[in-house]
């Protein structure tokens, strides 16, 4: 624990000042302002754009990418302490002394993200083209494609954190739109609607955590924020961090939050490469990375992020092994994944660089096996189960090949990519304790095994396709950004990690620290490496030397409850709908019977009464002509009573 | 003469105006149990004023004879129209206006 006090004031040491943006970098905005005009043109040019609408949103995508990579390249050409640039739009809310600047921040972190979005982004679009093009509305889905890239990009360029809701509201919502692009279908159109309301409750943690800084700070700026973060109470910061992970837990789906990734797979999949795959889902790590001013010194919310990234790992690790949908497998692989991420961003300084290194690398081999899957799905008439395929290898060798990058990068094996992050996030977690240390190489071991399961059952072993499949290899439109990101895949974790490139980077913003270990590095990756190969054995053993039955088998105990989602669903359905349910419907019984009751119990008295008085005017001169009189004797009585 | 007779007198005359306005069903008699009432009226006035030496009572009294003069004039005209309508002066008929 001394190594990481030590580290916490290095963290804070480096924390460059932001400069104001000029030159070059005054091009800021238009990494947003290309493709959100891509999406304002296409969703409300409307069908007149069906026929050149796709193309339009791979340029607004391609257009931001370009301007990322000069930006990229300007802030190389800097000083280490002035690559932090703060581009200022205008001002957003000006209230008193409370003011709310829309500014974009670009520093090392958020360039990173920008080229991740931008670049796999791009991919992906180029590759819906193909994808999508039986579809009618294809239009349509380049522009939420363009909308979510927009928002994506507002997200990691905020300078603020209520600006960075804002990005994080609008990937919401394309999130939304996309997973219920088919919303005919009755599942998409649940699976969205859980989606968003799922993230409804992360999103309460994020705004709590906005407002609890500016009660706490009375700022919202990052700076402003980060500044003050180490003369802040102890408690009030772990209430922030805890708040800031509720968030991320809803974004990023992990547990208790992590029960929407699995249905958001009835979007396209591109869709799932790009946002439930590669970027959407990491902003929670994102979140927590750009928070280590505040997560440093909350030790408390640090193991809670420690804790809820561990249990993640498990739990989608657990579910990937036993679903037979080959996407819904990768994405119980992607909440697994991102798992690692928090796990080693609350980790702290030791771990942040290393979160964002996997991020990356995750993007890279993640958005590759998802557009091979759906290269997959699109040769064998959309179907999904993966007892169904088999031997796909001999018909579609480059999505072979491709998938094949991904997967020896997923598993870690060197060259791969995986194996420079993971094993950094092993060695981290390692450094921090040995419980940890053992979650995460375990989670390396079934990893291992389901994927190698899902490889071998779609690729290798027997057909099992029914005789109106033809699978075929996909077009080129969609087999090239496959190769690209399947390259990136094999190389992408050396070349980042050469010489600690991608670490001493992000340094500036996240901090860097060297984890400390028992034993050496070499031996902590050979450990993993042989709880990998086994894993993967494992998976080959079961499923490529035995027969793949066609209809899943009962399974145990263990594989019941992970086709049931590890009874996420059910949970949350016995903790929070049903008695929800109960008290609404106490609720309307009471507003029915109690409330209403009351009012109209009050207005038919009133009527009843009324009925009965007005019976008193009977038409009789006479009866009037007694009343009359009876009142006149009760006055004079009543004055002959005072006077007594 | 001692004025507290005039006074029981008109308490007489008020009771007979008001118990033949209650009974009877011919609107003329009720209209003159009415007028009984207001010239009951009158004589209570008329003695009050004698007994406190002033005019005030007197003056009322010549007030009272002018509402009645035109209450009859006003009431006789119903009186007569209900009567061409109805061909009766019942007040217990004339009972269309209630609930």
């Amino acid at each position: 624990m001394s190594t990481f006090s030590g580290a916490l004031t290095h963290a804070a040491d480096v924390a460059p000042a932001a400069v104001a943006a000029s030159g070059l970098f005054s091009l800021t905005w238009l990494l947003i302002g290309f493709p959100l005009a891509g999406a304002a043109v296409l969703l409300l040019w409307g069908r007149r754009s069906d026929k050149w609408g796709h193309w339009l949103g791979v340029l607004a995508s391609a257009a931001s990418f370009v301007v990322a990579v000069v930006l990229f390249f300007g802030m190389l050409g800097q000083a280490d302490d002035s690559r932090t640039v703060r581009q200022h739009l205008f001002d957003w809310i000006a209230v008193g002394t409370f003011n709310v600047p829309f500014d974009l921040r670009l520093d090392q972190l958020s360039i990173t993200f920008v080229l991740l979005i931008t670049g796999v982004g791009t991919l992906i679009h180029i590759y819906s083209v193909g994808y999508m093009s039986h579809d009618p509305e294809r239009r349509k889905f380049f522009g939420y494609l363009n909308l979510f890239v927009a928002s994506m990009l507002l997200l990691v360029l905020a300078d603020n954190f209520l600006l960075l809701y804002v990005g994080w509201e609008g990937v919401g919502l394309a999130s939304y739109l996309l997973i219920g692009f088919w919303f005919v279908k009755q599942s998409a159109a649940v699976a969205s609607k859980k989606a968003f309301i799922v993230n409804r409750v992360g999103d309460l943690g994020l705004s709590l955590a906005v407002m609890l800084m500016f009660i706490t700070f009375g700022s919202v700026t990052f700076d402003g924020v980060f500044a003050q973060a180490g003369s802040a109470s102890e408690s009030s910061l772990t209430w922030i961090g805890l708040a800031l992970l509720l968030g991320a837990c809803g974004k990023s789906a992990q547990f208790p939050l992590q029960s929407w990734l699995l249905d958001a797979m009835e979007g396209p999949t591109p869709v799932s490469a790009l946002i439930h795959a590669a970027t959407m889902v990491t902003a929670g790590v994102y979140l927590i990375v750009r928070s280590n001013a505040i997560f440093n010194a909350a030790p408390t919310a640090q193991t809670v992020v420690v804790i809820v990234g561990a249990i993640t790992l498990l739990m989608g690790a657990i579910i990937g092994c036993a679903k037979d949908d080959i996407k819904k497998a990768l994405a119980g692989s992607t909440m697994s994944q991102i798992g690692y991420m928090i796990l080693a961003a609350g980790l702290g300084p030791v771990g942040y660089a290393f979160a964002i290194f996997h991020l990356v690398v995750h993007g890279f081999f993640k958005a590759d096996m998802f557009l091979g899957a759906g290269s997959v799905m699109h040769a064998m008439n959309d179907q999904v189960g993966m007892r169904r395929f088999g031997t796909i290898r001999s018909w579609m060798i480059v999505t072979w090949i491709t998938f094949g990058a991904g997967y020896l990068a997923i598993l870690g094996i060197p060259p791969f990519a995986g194996f420079y992050s993971k094993d950094r996030i092993i060695e981290a977690a390692f450094s921090r304790g040995i419980v940890v240390g053992l979650v995460t190489v375990i989670g390396a071991g079934i990893t291992a095994f389901y994927m190698t399961r899902l490889f071998v059952m779609t690729f290798h072993g027997k057909k099992r396709w029914t005789d109106d499949v033809h699978p075929h290899e996909s077009p080129s439109i969609m087999v090239v950004p496959m190769a690209i990101l399947a390259v990136l895949s094999a190389l992408g974790g050396f070349l980042l990690a050469y010489n600690n490139a991608i670490f001493e980077w992000l340094a500036p913003v996240t901090g860097f620290e060297e984890p400390h270990l028992a034993i050496s590095s070499l031996g902590m990756e050979g450990i993993s490496l042989v709880v990998v190969i086994a894993g993967a054995a494992l998976g080959w053993f079961l499923y490529d030397r035995r027969p793949v039955a066609e209809i899943a088998p009962a399974g145990n105990f263990l594989t019941r409850a992970a086709r049931a989602d590890l009874y996420g669903d059910a949970v949350n359905e016995a903790v929070f709908m049903r008695p929800g349910q109960y008290l609404t419907r106490s609720l309307v019984w009471v507003d029915q019977r109690v409330v209403d009751g009351a009012v109209n119990g009050v207005a038919a008295t009133i009527g009843g009464l009324s009925g009965r008085a007005r019976r008193m005017q009977t038409g009789f001169t006479r009866s009037y002509a007694l009343s009359m009189l009876g009142g006149a004797a009760l006055v004079v009585a009543a004055l002959v009573l005072v006077r007594l | 003469m001692n004025p507290s007779n005039y006074l029981y007198l008109s308490a007489v005359l008020f009771a007979i105006g008001a118990l033949g306005v209650l009974v009877r069903r011919n609107a003329i008699v009720v209209f003159m149990c009415v007028e009984l009432m207001l010239n009951a009226c009158n004589l209570a006035f008329v003695s009050f004023s004698r007994v406190h030496g002033n005019l005030d009572g007197q003056v009322i009294a010549f007030f009272v004879m002018v509402v009645a003069a035109s209450e009859v004039v006003v009431g006789l005209a119903i009186i007569m129209t209900i009567f061409r309508t109805r061909r009766s002066a019942s007040v217990d008929e004339a009972n269309l206006l209630k609930y």
